[in-house]
């Protein structure tokens, strides 16, 4: 079939005169995406997973808290609290929370959201003692951080 | 003066920007967070005024109780028990009990609703459910006395905190769920600024509190 007959003319490369842009493409929205930390972090965060998480909405409202061990060996073995870029004792959420409710507006500041990252092998008694401090600051809402179980189960 | 050789082409050699773009793309992908603003929620209660009653003594059937000690071991309704995910099932059972459901109204202003009434608004399938297996007077009275209470000794880890809070949640979203047609999933991935998917949400948590009480923990092995 003499009529179907291959063009053998045209050249066999495939042109990647836009490969440079497509990656482009894809380097912009890496770097949209990107967020820096803006704190650093200075205690251990394995978090622990779970399943039933549900996504928060309103980013502005909610506060981050760290719990964990120190990085660094010489402050000890005992989990520290880290908000923002500084250790605080447990007498110093109250204040803490009440500085940040500032930054809100008026409107929004009962609906502050306090997200707790915490290291899995901290115990539960450091955790309930912040607890008692946000109600006493009357920051109710909280969210117990964590990441997306696996799909192995 | 050497005259330049006007051999080569005179464009800019382009051949090196893919190289160049795929290195700078290689930094982004390696130090990108995709930010996680995931977890689970918990309402705490409010903050506790000097005057007023402390405790209000609730039926101990209405409670139902989690306890886990300083080695993690748990105590659901006062048997131990090993397996943290059978705490899911149990939980379902317990809410969905309509042990003796009450004709009292209760619920936020406007809203408020008899445990007769979210019986009656069930589907079909848990109503058969309920008649079947459930409503054993052991258990609580309705959905709107029905608490969950942990107990995480001082000494206790906060994974298995996580891992009993995570399975709670899974029990309240599996009832929700089911009371509007999705499954748990689905129903957790409803969009709240979406006002169709809002009212769903709010009928499927009408008149089912989510009744999640953190006792004040024991004090040992810290």
């Amino acid at each position: 079939m003499s009529k179907f007959k291959k063009k053998s003319e045209s050249s066999q490369d495939i042109p990647t005169a836009a490969l440079p842009d497509i990656i482009f493409m894809l380097l912009f929205f890496f770097m949209v995406t990107t967020v820096l930390r803006e704190t650093e972090l200075k205690v251990e965060q394995r978090i622990p997973r779970a399943e039933q998480l549900v996504k928060l909405e309103k980013k502005k409202l909610v506060s981050y808290i760290y719990v964990g061990k120190p990085k660094d060996k010489a402050l000890g073995d005992e989990p520290l609290i880290q908000t923002n870029d500084v250790f605080i004792g447990i007498d110093g959420i109250v204040q803490w929370v009440n500085t940040e409710k500032d930054q809100l507006s008026e409107v929004e500041r009962d609906q502050i959201t306090i997200s707790m990252k915490v290291d899995k092998e901290t115990k539960m008694g450091i955790i309930v003692d912040i607890q008692t401090e946000l109600r006493e600051a009357n920051a109710r809402k909280i969210m117990y951080s964590a990441p997306t179980k696996a799909e192995d189960n | 003066m050497a005259k330049s050789k006007n051999r080569g082409s005179e464009e800019v050699n382009a051949g090196s920007m893919a190289d160049i773009a795929f290195l700078l793309l290689i930094f982004f992908l390696v130090t990108t967070q995709i930010a996680t603003n995931k977890g689970l929620t918990l309402l705490l209660p409010p903050k506790q005024e000097e005057d007023e009653p402390i405790e209000i003594k609730q039926q101990q059937r209405n409670i139902f109780k989690i306890q886990v000690n300083s080695l993690d071991r748990l105590l659901v309704e006062d048997e131990p028990l090993d397996d943290v995910s059978q705490i899911r099932d149990m939980v379902y059972d317990f809410v969905l009990n309509f042990g003796s459901p009450s004709q009292v109204k209760k619920g936020k202003k406007g809203k408020e609703v008899s445990e007769v009434e979210t019986y009656n608004s069930l589907p079909a399938s848990m109503k058969s459910y309920i008649s079947r297996s459930l409503g054993s007077s052991e258990s609580s009275d309705g959905p709107a006395s029905a608490i969950v209470s942990v107990k995480a000794d001082r000494g206790s880890s906060y994974e298995i905190f996580i891992s009993i809070l995570d399975e709670l949640n899974a029990a309240y979203n599996k009832i929700y769920g089911e009371r509007v047609g999705l499954t748990d999933e689905e129903f957790r991935k409803l969009n709240r600024n979406d006002p169709r998917e809002k009212a769903l949400y709010d009928e499927a948590r009408l008149g089912i509190p989510k009744a999640i009480s953190i006792a004040e923990p024991t004090k040992s092995g810290e």
